[in-house]
């Protein structure tokens, strides 16, 4: 397990999925060219003319952004809007989630992928509202992947012009470095927690689109500066939506679902028709975990 | 953060690369790690020894080679070496300095035998 924040080569597993062991045999070979460039006759000291030296210069994150552009290309064609919510644990994503979903009942067909370490509350708490929703327990990792989300999908099966949220483990470090496929990161964090988060956690208000605000209606108890939060989010990120609002009240809810159908006109003009995925096309899904 | 994670992925290069020029062990790993990545060099070590364990890369060297951050000043328009993300311009003051470089992580070359 790392030492900096407990991720891990743990077990990944998806309602009806069954488990994944991550190690050994996780990858496969990417498609298409690759450079790998061989440079004989260049040996280091060490281990005399025995070694050589292979020139690879791949991202090491380019594994997980392929499996993005995939999940992203099946998502575009199916003109489906998926965000990706993140936060520190306890800022509110799943009850914001149930409100919303509940206030978009008969206007729009929603799917939710719930990420976690462990359990199925957060799905279930969803399944609840009459919305599907899947749940991905990540072990020991911290955060969800690309990888997972594509095995998801086909389970889920998200309709065409849905709206596809996925509230990743409750973590305001990891999430940030792994696309999902998303149309956008949008960032939830909570008067409770301190204004000076945006500094404290810069790269999650890097690669945020929308910072959503919540329990607003605690602010006259907290010492919590709006005002500071705002600067200190938009240092980092000067192009930083930003909506304040109370989960629990409902107070501002009308302003972020203005947004979400703004950004779902923008999905319908998406222009993608490569249907991708094939080989997950045919996978069914069982609603029996936990 | 994630750094595990990053080993599993560095693990799984070396078994692309495997694949394309078989070799029989991997004697040094050589990373640019970018000082924007996000990335915890020491962390990274530790991750990368426990991972490569049982594979061609068990015991291999991690050779780290650290690229700089670099940065746009939209206000001013001037260039500078950038070492946070919530740096000021050093030109002008100003916040919300752009990224343009030193923000990626990469495995440059392996030294195999």
């Amino acid at each position: 397990m790392c030492g900096v924040c407990g991720c891990g080569a743990g077990e990944v597993r998806i309602e009806g999925g069954g488990q994944e062991a991550l190690l050994p045999g996780r990858y496969r070979p990417l498609r298409g060219p690759v450079a790998f460039g061989f440079f004989p006759g260049r040996s280091s000291g060490q281990g005399g003319e025995r070694t050589r030296r292979l020139r690879v210069e791949r991202d090491i994150l380019a594994l997980n952004d392929t499996e993005a552009g995939a999940n992203r290309r099946w998502l575009m064609a199916r003109r489906i809007l998926a965000l990706n919510l993140v936060s520190s644990p306890g800022a509110g994503k799943t009850s914001l989630l149930v409100r919303t979903v509940e206030a978009l009942q008969g206007r729009w067909p929603v799917a939710v992928i719930e990420g976690d370490q462990q359990t199925c509350f957060d799905a279930e708490r969803i399944r609840a509202t009459g919305v599907a929703a899947l749940q991905i327990n990540t072990g020991k990792g911290c955060h969800l992947d690309a990888r997972m989300v594509g095995r998801a999908l086909p389970g889920l099966k998200p309709v065409e012009g849905s709206l596809l949220f996925i509230e990743n483990v409750g973590n305001l470090v990891c999430p940030a470095a792994f696309d999902l496929g998303e149309a956008a990161k949008v960032v939830v964090l909570s008067v409770t927690e301190g204004d000076d988060k945006p500094l404290k956690y810069p790269d999650m208000f890097a690669a945020a689109r929308l910072m959503l605000l919540n329990k607003t209606d605690l602010l006259p108890y907290v010492d919590f500066s709006v005002e500071r939060a705002l600067e200190f989010a938009r240092r980092i990120n000067p192009q930083l939506e930003v909506l304040l609002l109370s989960a629990r009240t409902g107070e501002g809810m009308d302003a972020w679902l203005a947004w979400l159908e703004a950004r779902a006109v923008d999905a319908g003009g998406a222009g993608a028709r490569d249907q991708g995925r094939p080989e997950q096309a045919g996978q069914e899904a069982q609603r029996s975990c936990c | 953060m994630h750094e595990m994670s990053l080993a599993e992925s560095i693990r799984g290069i070396v078994d692309e690369a495997r694949e394309r020029n078989p070799f029989e062990r991997v004697r040094t790993v050589v990373l640019a790690l970018g000082e924007l990545a996000a990335v915890e060099p020491e962390s990274l070590r530790f991750c990368f020894d426990a991972v490569m364990k049982g594979g061609p890369a068990e015991g291999a060297e991690l050779r780290i080679e650290q690229v700089p951050g670099q940065g746009w000043c939209r206000a001013c328009a001037s260039s500078m070496v950038l070492h946070a993300l919530y740096e000021p311009c050093p030109a002008c003051g100003a916040y919300g300095v752009e990224v343009t470089g030193g923000n990626r992580m990469q495995v440059l070359e392996l030294e195999v035998e």
